[in-house]
Order: C-alpha cells, then structure tokens, then sequence
C-alpha cells in the first residue's frame, strides 16, 4: 500500500505548491489586462472609436477583477492544504 | 411503487423541465444568432465593424449577469423551492425576450434603442442565470443517484437545443420573407413567437410538483435560513465553488461557446460565407453530435464525470488552432486564377456619394463561380475623391458557397468541436449537483456554472473578435483566449478534483 500514499502525498505537494502560482496569476492577469487596456485605448482613434475602446476594456477589467479575485483565494485554500481531503474522499 | 409508473413519472420531469429549459436558451441565443442584422438596426449607419463589437457587447452583457441572477434567483429556489422560481424565470424571459421584437431602431430613436435592448438582454441574463441551475436541480432531484448523469444529460441537450431552434426560426423566416425583408423587419419575428413558446412552457410547468429532496427538506423544516451566507461564507462549501469554477465550468463554457457560437461566426464574419451556409453547417453538426450528450452523460454514471469533462477540454486546446487554420483555406479565394473560373456574371456598379463630402464610390459586384463548384461575391469598392487625390480600391469577398464535399467536411469539423462540447457538457450538470448538499444546492452550483459559462463562455465571441482585431494579429488569434482558459481548467481540474461523487451524508432519492 506504500505507492499510493507515497502517490498521495506527492498529489497533496503539488496542490500546495501551485497554489502559489494562483495566488500570483491573479493579480498578474489583471496587471497584464490592465497594461493591454492603455495600450488599446491608447492606440484607437479619437472619438467614438476611442469611447468603444475604452467601454469594453472597462467591461472586462470590471468582470476579471473579481475572478481574479477567486482565484487568489483558490490559490490561498490550495496553499493552506484545502483541497487535500475533499467530501468525496 | 412500480418501476414503470416511475420511469414514466422521471421522463415527464424531464420533459416538463427540459421544453422550457430550451425555450429559455431559444429566447437568449437568438440575439447572438442575428448579430449582425441587429448590429445595423441599433446603432449609426457608418459603425461599421464597430456595430458588430458594440453588439456583440450587448449579447455579452447578458451572460455578464447571469452570475448575478444565479445569486437573487439559486437563494429564491433554496428558500421557497425549485418549481415557483423557474416558472418566475421562464416569464421573465419570455417578456424580455418579446419586447426585444418591438423596439424600434437606431434610425426611430436613435440611442434609446440599444439602450432599451441592453436592459432587457440585461433581464435575460437575470432570468437565465436562475434557470438552469434550478431546471438541473429539480431534475437531478428526481433522478436515482446512481442514474443521474444520464438524467440529468437530457436538460444538458438543451442548450444545444435551443440553439438549433434559434437558428433553424432564423433561417426558415428569412427564406419564407427574403433577405432584404428580413434585415429590415423580419429579424423581429423570430423574438415575438418567444412568447408563443413560452405560454405553452409555463402551462406545462404550472403542473409539475416540487422537487422530493426539497420538499423532504421542508417537511423536516431543514430549509436553509440563509443561502447565500452557507453557500459563500463557510469555507466548506466556498472552496467547493471556487473548485468547480476553475476545475471545470471554466473550461467547459469556452469549450461550448467556441464550439457552437464562435465557429458560426467566424465562418460568418472571417470566411465571409453565405449567411445561410454558415447556419447549415453548424445545424448539421448540431444533429449528429446531440445524442452524444445522452451518451457521455450515462458513461459518466459508470466511469465517474472528471475525466470525460477534462479529455473534451484537451481535445479543443490541441485542435482548434488546426480545423480553424482549415476553415481559412479552403474559404480562401485571393488566389483564385483565371484557370479556376468556371463563370463570372455580369457585374452590378453601385454609385454612392460618401457621406458629407463631394467624393464618390463605386461599389462593383460581380458574382464568380469556380470549377471545384465554390461560387463567391467579389466586391471592389472605388473611392474618386473631388480633391483630386489618387483613388483607392479595395477588394473583398462575400456570400462565399461551398462545394458540397467542403461543405461536408466542414459539417465534420464542427460536428468533432460540439462532440466536444458534449463531453465537457453532458455530465457537467451531475457533477455540480453532486458537489453541494440539497440546501444549498441551487445557490451553490448556479454560480460557479454562470461564471463558468456566462463569463468566461459567453464572453469567448467578444474576446476572440476583439484579439483578431488587434494590430497585427491574425484571424486565429483569437483562439488563444479559449485555449488558454481551458489550458488552465485542464490543469486545475486534472490536479483538484476527484472522480469520486461526494456524499453530503444524505439518502438519495
């Protein structure tokens, strides 16, 4: 039985260990949203096209922060071994 | 009880439930399905491209809100039961959905217009964001637990459902009232006999009981007091959403809206094909791959729902770039030589002034068929300017007709994209309803699936046209939205879940 412990265990690190990389792929998808949004409102033509640009950037950015959000508490949950033992198991 | 008077009793659940689930996805794709037509009859008639985003803004609008009415909607069914809350839903959005058909155009009223649409298609995503969950619950509620991936995979068809309705309404109507008919009043039809649909539903509904946990539930007088608070404040239940989200509903939504509502557009707007086509192609696809739905959702009542889900999602990132590449080539006629044109019609010139100026365009049509049986609308439009500056040309096609064997091949491919999203969708329903106890079940899965699907899905035609439009970007560029979300679904879910069912310590039904 010693390989499925040992399968469990190496299963538990690595849950822990990527949790993380989503505690800091949250805030660095926004950053990464953010810095495309000014170079795009940045780049459309004045006017009504920039007013367009600008409205549906703020449109995704008002909508992926808070998943982001999520995601960085996933990653916390994961971090503190959360997930190790699910209802299931 | 006899086993037959209960087989009989679960399928007149899931009929009852199923029609009205389908008329709910009827009523909310139709708008996507006629983008382009509403796009010119809501806003200013030189947007251009512009009116295409800015109304693929509005139908994404309404998958924005879906989590929302999840929230108002998942604690209404958790609090007073399942049966009320999706009959409120089914009115709402067969309402919103009727009104759309009246309000008059950009022309009419200028900007009230689409600001009129935007807060119905708003109330869509509400009444939507309540539906589902509550049409899955009450369903899998009823089902056996060791049956209720196959049970449950009837109301997964129909999304795929309704959407074939919207597009088949959609091409009948304008085959019966001609193009040009169509793009002026006609698009209106296929909203106003929502509410045809929708009275037929809500007499069907009106008979059914409420769900056996739930009223167990009541009876007990076990019935959360708070929902929303159980659903999101304790860590228990909380880690699960978020589990759900990203492990799977995530991934999943992409995998469906790329499948089914991206592909069409993109053979639509990218490839230029003739508007009837691209419809054809995906309402084929759409016949063959449905059972498929039934089937994956029964094998997942054996071999467990996660790696099914994640086997459709790894699929999509490994070949959407590949069959998208092919639906550019064998659409592509920049390189059509003398020796392939099998005729060329007479052609059709158009002379315009452009708008506040004193310069001209002229607009060349002329109609081309090719010697593999492809046949295509070439347009050359003429700019002369008054100022005396040198004239500028472009060339574009349009209407593109397949030869049938492309055609075909083209049916095959969007037919393995929706096998696909049959596999991430078809026990997806199962798997949430199985994650949370009964109390908070509405609440709890209504969620994570509307963030999953409204968000990340419904937002994959926006995106994905929106990246394309980039500076120096290539059409496929929109791709790396889709298989970049389901990339990160893959790998969270792969690692996460677990392909055991939970056990909330509760007798199944």
């Amino acid at each position: 039985m010693a390989k499925p412990v040992t399968k469990k265990i190496f299963m538990n690190g690595l849950k822990k260990a990527l949790g993380l990389l989503w505690i800091i792929l949250g805030p660095a998808s926004i950053i990464f949203m953010f810095m495309q949004a000014v170079d795009k409102i940045g780049l459309a033509p004045d006017g009504v096209a920039k007013t367009n640009t600008a409205l549906q950037w703020g449109i995704i950015l008002f909508i992926f922060i808070p998943i982001s959000a999520g995601l960085v508490i996933f990653g916390w949950y994961a971090l503190k071994g959360e997930y190790d033992k699910l209802p299931e198991d | 009880m006899s086993p037959e008077p209960q087989k009989n009793s679960i399928f007149k659940v899931i009929g009852a439930s199923s029609l009205g689930t389908l008329i709910e996805w009827y009523d909310f794709y139709i708008f996507g399905s006629l983008a382009t037509i509403i796009g010119a009859q809501l806003f200013p008639a030189d947007a251009g491209a512009s009116a295409l985003i800015n109304t693929l803004a509005i139908f994404a609008a309404g998958f924005i809100v879906r989590p929302f009415g999840a929230l108002v909607f998942g604690r209404l069914g958790d609090l007073i039961g399942r049966k009320y809350t999706f009959l409120l839903t089914l009115v709402l959005m067969g309402g919103s959905t009727f009104l759309i058909g009246l309000i008059p155009s950009y022309s009419s009223i200028g900007y009230a217009a689409p600001i009129l649409v935007l807060i119905l298609r708003l109330i869509q995503g509400l009444a939507l964001g309540g539906e589902y969950g509550g049409a899955a619950t009450y369903v899998a509620e009823h089902a056996p637990a060791n049956r209720r991936g196959f049970f449950t995979s009837w109301i997964q068809t129909t999304a795929t459902g309704g959407l074939f309705l919207s597009l088949g309404i959609i091409v009948v109507t304008k085959n019966l009232l001609g193009a040009e008919v169509f793009a002026d009043w006609g698009w209106r039809v296929p909203f106003l006999l929502s509410i045809l649909l929708v009275g037929v539903s809500i007499y069907i509904r009106m008979k059914m009981h409420e769900s056996p946990m739930f009223t167990k539930l009541k009876t007990e007088g076990k019935v959360s007091k708070n929902p929303l608070k159980e659903s999101f404040s304790h860590k228990v239940n909380f880690k699960m959403v978020l589990l759900a989200l990203f492990g799977a509903t995530m991934g999943q939504g992409v995998i469906w809206y790329t499948g089914q509502f991206y592909a069409q557009s993109f053979l639509e707007n990218t490839c230029k094909l003739d508007f009837n086509d691209s419809r054809y192609i995906l309402l084929w696809g759409i016949v063959f791959a449905t059972p498929f739905f039934v089937i994956f959702g029964s094998w997942s009542d054996k071999v467990g729902r996660k790696w099914i889900m994640l086997t459709g999602m790894l699929l999509g990132i490994i070949f959407y770039r590949p069959i998208y590449q092919v639906f550019l080539d064998d659409t592509d006629v920049s390189k059509v030589t003398q020796q392939d044109i099998l005729k060329t019609d007479k052609p059709e010139i158009k002379q315009n002034p452009v708008d506040g100026t004193m310069d001209l365009l002229y607009t060349t049509s002329t109609r081309i068929t090719l010697t593999n049986g492809m046949s295509y609308t070439e347009v050359q439009a003429a700019t002369k300017y008054e100022s005396g500056a040198p004239d500028t040309l472009v060339k574009t096609y349009k209407d593109k007709k397949l030869p049938a064997p492309v055609f075909w091949k083209f049916v095959a491919l969007i037919f393995f994209q929706i096998l696909l999203v049959t596999m991430v969708y078809g026990p997806i329903a199962a798997f949430l309803v199985e994650l949370f106890p009964t109390k908070i079940r509405y609440t709890s899965m209504s969620l994570p699936y509307h963030v999953g699907n409204g968000v990340f899905g419904g937002l994959v035609p926006f995106i994905a046209t929106l990246i394309a439009s980039f500076p120096g970007s290539t059409p496929l560029s929109g791709l790396w939205y889709p298989i970049g979300i389901a990339a990160l679904s893959f790998l969270i879910g792969a690692i996460y879940l677990s392909n055991k069912k939970p056990d909330h310590g509760e007798a199944s039904h």
